[in-house]
């Protein structure tokens, strides 16, 4: 069990700056889910941690020892590779084994542990089959299987369910969370799929261009997004992002473009009053958009006309253009709309976000 | 398969194929033919009223006692073998290292020094002698069989390492990455896991290598002189053929003999090979 703190970390690859001063400090027993789009450098950041990768410049600490030089075997980690990584010309049970014979563990001690990890992830019956033998699920078992026999201080996982269908992910995912709740291993995990990063981090760092862009636990970064970036990247359907101006009329504050005119709550105007005169963006989330009734007041709710109707089941997706823009509106499953109809949707006033014009970061 | 009627399966795929094969085994069923032939029917004229140059019903064994006999057959067979598992040993071990440290290892010029690697190979042995004829005069290996254990991994080598390193490459590295983070070094993660992975195309490399020796003739020739010297190729042909005379009989015994040790190999093997050419490594 060890705390990771990355310091000022930086990464070139033959002129290209892949990561970018990253800063972190990952507390023992966390889970910490590095996400972002593809080329972030979020990959890069983990292979730095374990050691795969050259660091350019910046300190990397796990436990309480600087391991830049050290070589990944010294670092006392264990990796989940995104395509296993099994050695495939070994049964499962030296696959598993191969980490602790290097490691000069005895034979008993060996063999308890196999056990142990093998009864933790269900793959008894498999220790004797080749890699090539068993399914897609299974052999990523073995790939965890591998990782936890050895104890070692960090798990770091590499886009470890990317490679499987959707119905066994999501099952994976509640093992993995299981697995690090029952052996409190610190973990670092690397995807690009916000919902995973969502269900199983503790706190959730968000990458972009080698930069990043907010560190928080899942519900701060739905709920406060430091910039538009975050707000578009974390929650499915993504936000929905419409650039307004902001306008003093009568004493109250309005965003206004075509199609769109709101009067914003006493609670926010005063911290966006500074930005009257200028161009911003507006930000609402596809879940705190409804269908008008008449109690609602024309002030914070706008005309939009459907054009496509997705549904989920739970919820109906309903594609709107207001004005020249496009928007996603969750609503309620009893809502009946046909394609082309033209209704009123409702905003959830204390659930508006702005973004700064030019530096997109969060007003 | 081609797909649609029988008639053009026929015409398309079987017919083209027998005739491919025929051509191909053609040259063996003649020699072994030509190998128990007693010699008063391998010389008689083709007007002759009993002529049956693609069958013989009198079958002897007397060419091939000749040549184990009367030659030294046996003691070429030896030489060759000597020389060719020794030059595939050395070639293999370094065409390994060698094909590792070009597809895994950073370091400058990685690259151009593969393909300068595969331009040696590309130099015609029919030229590279020349040179080799000096350097082995100066060391005085003239006529042992040294001359051609360490001349022949001039072209092996490079043959060797170019078809390792197209097989290491298509070896996952997140394998040996898993390694060393399991806890192997570099060496260790090598021996441990990539070489076991890698054994198709090490074989495939073996028996390459193994092949090319065992028939190679220019170096051969060139490098030996004394008759007790020579390997299967150039004793057969040098002693076998005297003046003008060809002894056919003897001749065709040396090469069917000589042929059957790569032709085991072959067979034994030839899944290994198949895998290690067409490059296939499931993770």
């Amino acid at each position: 069990m060890a705390r990771v703190i990355i310091r000022n970390l930086n990464k070139k690859f033959d002129g290209v700056h892949a990561v970018k001063n990253v800063n972190l400090e990952i507390h023992d027993k966390e889970f910490v889910v590095l996400v972002g789009p593809s080329g972030c450098g979020k990959t890069t950041t983990l292979r730095m941690v374990a050691g795969l990768e050259s660091i350019t410049s910046g300190e990397i600490l796990i436990g309480d020892r600087v391991v830049n030089e050290l070589p990944p075997m010294d670092r006392d980690i264990a990796m989940v590779f995104q395509n296993y990584a099994l050695y495939p010309h070994m049964s499962v049970y030296d696959n598993m084994a191969f980490g602790l014979k290097m490691r000069g563990f005895d034979r008993l001690e060996i063999a308890n542990r196999v056990q142990a990890g093998a009864e933790i992830l269900g793959i008894q019956e498999q220790l004797n089959r080749k890699p090539r033998q068993l399914s897609g699920g299974q052999r990523q078992r073995v790939a965890l299987g591998r990782a936890i026999v050895r104890h070692p201080q960090v798990f770091l996982f590499d886009e470890p369910l990317s490679n499987l269908d959707a119905k066994l992910r999501i099952q994976m995912r509640v093992e993995i969370k299981k697995i690090h709740v029952r052996l409190g291993t610190t973990a670092i995990y690397v995807t690009h799929d916000q919902v995973e990063a969502m269900t199983l981090g503790d706190r959730v760092v968000v990458m972009k261009d080698g930069v990043v862009q907010q560190v928080g636990e899942p519900l701060e970064l739905y709920n406060e997004p430091a910039n538009r970036f975050v707000a578009s990247f974390i929650g499915s359907p993504a936000m929905n992002f419409a650039t307004v101006e902001m306008a003093d009329a009568g004493g109250a504050l309005w965003a206004r473009h075509e199609g769109i005119r709101i009067k914003l709550p006493a609670e926010i105007a005063g911290r966006l009053r500074r930005h009257v005169g200028e161009s911003v963006t507006l930000g609402i989330r596809p879940e705190d958009l409804r269908v008008a009734s008449d109690s609602d007041t024309a002030d914070l709710s706008f005309d939009a006309v459907v054009e496509v109707i997705e549904k989920l089941g739970s919820q109906i997706l309903l594609d709107v253009k207001v004005g020249p823009h496009t928007m996603v509106a969750a609503v309620d499953p009893t809502v009946r709309a046909k394609v082309h109809d033209r209704l009123r949707l409702a905003l959830n006033p204390d659930r508006l976000y702005f973004f700064d014009g030019v530096s997109q970061l969060a007003i | 398969m081609i797909e649609g009627a029988r008639w053009r399966r026929w015409v398309f795929f079987n017919l083209p194929l027998t005739l491919f094969v025929i051509g191909l085994l053609f040259p063996f069923y003649w020699m072994v033919v030509t190998t128990v032939r007693p010699d008063a029917e391998l010389y008689r004229p083709w007007m002759a009223p009993n002529y049956t140059p693609f069958w013989t019903f009198h079958p002897t064994l007397d060419h091939i006692r000749y040549l184990l006999g009367e030659t030294l057959f046996s003691r070429w067979m030896l030489n060759t073998f000597f020389i060719s598992l020794l030059a595939t040993a050395i070639s293999l071990f370094c065409g390994l290292l060698a094909g590792y440290a070009l597809s895994r290892l950073k370091f400058p010029f990685a690259g151009s020094l593969g393909t300068g690697i595969f331009i040696t190979y590309l130099v015609p042995q029919t030229l590279l002698f020349i040179p080799l004829a000096d350097i082995i005069r100066n060391f005085h290996l003239g006529d042992t069989p040294w001359a051609l254990i360490l001349t022949y991994p001039t072209f092996l080598i490079p043959f060797c390492t170019w078809l390792l390193m197209g097989y290491f490459k298509a070896i996952p590295r997140e394998l040996e990455e898993c390694a060393r983070i399991d806890g192997a070094t570099r060496w260790q993660a090598m021996f441990y896991i990539v070489f076991p992975v890698a054994v198709p195309g090490i074989l495939s490399a073996g028996i390459f290598a193994f092949t090319l020796s065992w028939n190679e003739f220019i170096y051969a020739l060139v490098f030996l002189s004394s008759p007790e010297q020579k390997t299967v190729s150039v004793g057969v042909t040098s002693e076998l053929v005297r003046g003008d005379v060809f002894y056919w009989g003897s001749l065709m015994a040396g090469a069917l003999l000589g042929s059957i040790p790569v032709a085991l190999i072959y067979s034994f093997f030839v899944e290994y090979y198949v895998a290690g050419i067409t490059g296939s490594v499931k993770g």
